[in-house]
């Protein structure tokens, strides 16, 4: 863990269906991407997280995407989708050590016992706040965070934003998609826009 | 030695036999089912193959030659590694759709064969071809049913279950710990068949290779002897198979990066 020292740099990547794609983000700042649905978004973040095979330089800090193993890179560059999957019945053995998220599933606003229940039970909103425990899990350097808070009501929104705001105070890079111009400008330093297949950088 | 005999039938018997197909295509035009005319061709296909491999293996047997035999094995698995593919829904794309089933099954095939003839039976000389492709035959069969079931187990798996592999992926799991679940319900499903088969025969029904030898004449308790045999190597195999293919498609379907490659499935199958 860099904690504070990071720098995500992205050199002429190609994304299918993108114009090639340069841009850094520094720790603890937070891009918003946004964009039509369909635009790239989620390919974009997919590609950053190694998920997809793409041409052109992908770097935290001095590290080369492909320098360190797949697991590796996504162990410090983490990408949680915007519909989560998961693969037992419980949320429990999804986590590594469910000790070590408990103050995160608190402050999310998810009730102690909620781990243990089966997931089938568990509402949509509820398991959109779980994935992103899961996804802090480990503490990794970058989140890539694709509509992370679509599913919640406001307040839950609130808690989840005020959670991300303590991970970027931590130093953690954050690329947040969200269709809430509101959630962009209460959370993001700078906004990128996806339209066309042409991607656009600026401060918010 | 088993004295062999047997009585031999005539190409009138086998005319009449034929005869009971048109009750199926009785059947077919008082219901309108509609298949008398597959029915009919199926069962002219099926005469006519069964009575051309008759004859090649009478020409094989008489040569007693490891050359033939080698060469009719050979054709014997690759029409079994292409039919690999067509019975899986979502077959990979290119060569290794064909290569993943044809390799296991020659590497299985010659070995358990290799070891049912040349080491169990041990004819003279230990290539016989009238042991060797019987039982390469047996299973070729058995093997190729396992592995179909697995790697379509897994392909099929694997589209339906993309979001959940993918989320532990992105959590940072290796490709096999994320693959994991639908590698081991792959597994299960290849062995199961053989597993039932196992379990159901002699109850349910007499094996067909057991029942040939009986007809023909021999012991009974010797014709159950080969079966047994018979059946612990088309298990092994099968095991054998069944891991090989399921773990090469696995492989295959995941890249170095430790990514899902659903890229690499051709999905223009059966949907």
């Amino acid at each position: 863990m860099t904690g504070g020292s990071g720098l995500l740099k992205l050199e002429e990547v190609k994304v299918y269906g993108l114009e090639p794609v340069s841009f850094q983000v520094s720790a603890g700042e937070c891009l918003a991407v946004q964009g039509p649905s369909g635009a790239g978004k989620t390919v974009l973040l997919r590609a950053i997280a190694d998920l997809d095979p793409v041409e052109g330089r992908i770097a935290l800090d001095d590290t080369d995407r492909l320098a360190v193993s797949g697991p590796a890179w996504r162990a410090r560059v983490r990408y949680a989708a915007a519909e989560p999957g998961w693969w037992d019945e419980t949320p429990r053995p999804h986590f590594r050590d469910p000790d070590s998220i408990a103050e995160i599933v608190r402050a999310l606003g998810l009730g102690e016992g909620i781990l243990g229940q089966p997931l089938a039970r568990i509402s949509t909103g509820e398991r959109q706040r779980l994935a992103l425990a899961r996804a802090l899990e480990d503490s990794p350097d970058v989140l890539l965070l694709d509509e992370p808070t679509g599913a919640l009501d406001a307040k839950a929104t609130a808690r989840a934003e005020k959670l991300l705001k303590t991970q970027l105070k931590t130093g953690r890079i954050i690329l947040l998609v969200s269709h809430d111009p509101e959630q962009i400008a209460r959370m993001a330093n700078r906004k990128m826009t996806i339209r066309g297949g042409k991607v656009r950088v600026a401060r918010t | 030695m088993t004295q062999i005999s047997y009585v031999a039938l005539s190409y009138w018997d086998l005319a009449l036999a034929a005869t009971l197909i048109l009750i199926n295509g009785g059947l077919s035009i008082a219901f309108r089912l509609g298949i008398e005319r597959t029915l009919f061709i199926a069962a002219a296909r099926m005469a006519i193959q069964l009575m051309a491999i008759g004859f090649v293996l009478k020409f094989i047997f008489a040569q007693t030659s490891p050359w033939w035999t080698a060469a009719l094995a050979l054709v014997m698995i690759l029409v079994a590694g292409y039919e690999s593919r067509a019975r899986q829904e979502t077959p990979f794309k290119g060569w290794i759709a064909y290569g993943l089933g044809t390799a296991t099954l020659l590497f299985v095939g010659t070995i358990a064969t290799i070891f049912g003839v040349g080491v169990l039976i041990g004819p003279d000389p230990w290539y016989a071809p009238r042991y060797i492709i019987p039982v390469l035959g047996m299973m070729l069969g058995n093997t190729l049913t396992g592995i179909s079931l697995g790697l379509d187990s897994l392909t099929t798996a694997a589209r339906r279950e993309r979001p959940a592999i993918e989320a532990r992926i992105a959590l940072g799991a290796t490709r096999f710990v994320a693959l994991s679940q639908i590698i081991r319900r792959a597994l299960r499903t290849g062995m199961m068949p053989i597993v039932n088969a196992m379990a159901a025969s002699g109850i349910v029904a007499l094996p067909g290779m057991m029942t040939g030898q009986i007809l023909s004449g021999v012991d009974p308790v010797e014709a159950t002897k080969y079966q047994l045999m018979i059946m612990f190597l088309i298990a092994g195999g099968t095991a054998l198979g069944v891991f090989l293919a399921v773990l090469g498609g696995a492989r295959y379907l995941s890249d170095e990066r430790h990514r899902l490659r659903l890229d690499r499935l051709d999905l223009g199958q059966g949907d």
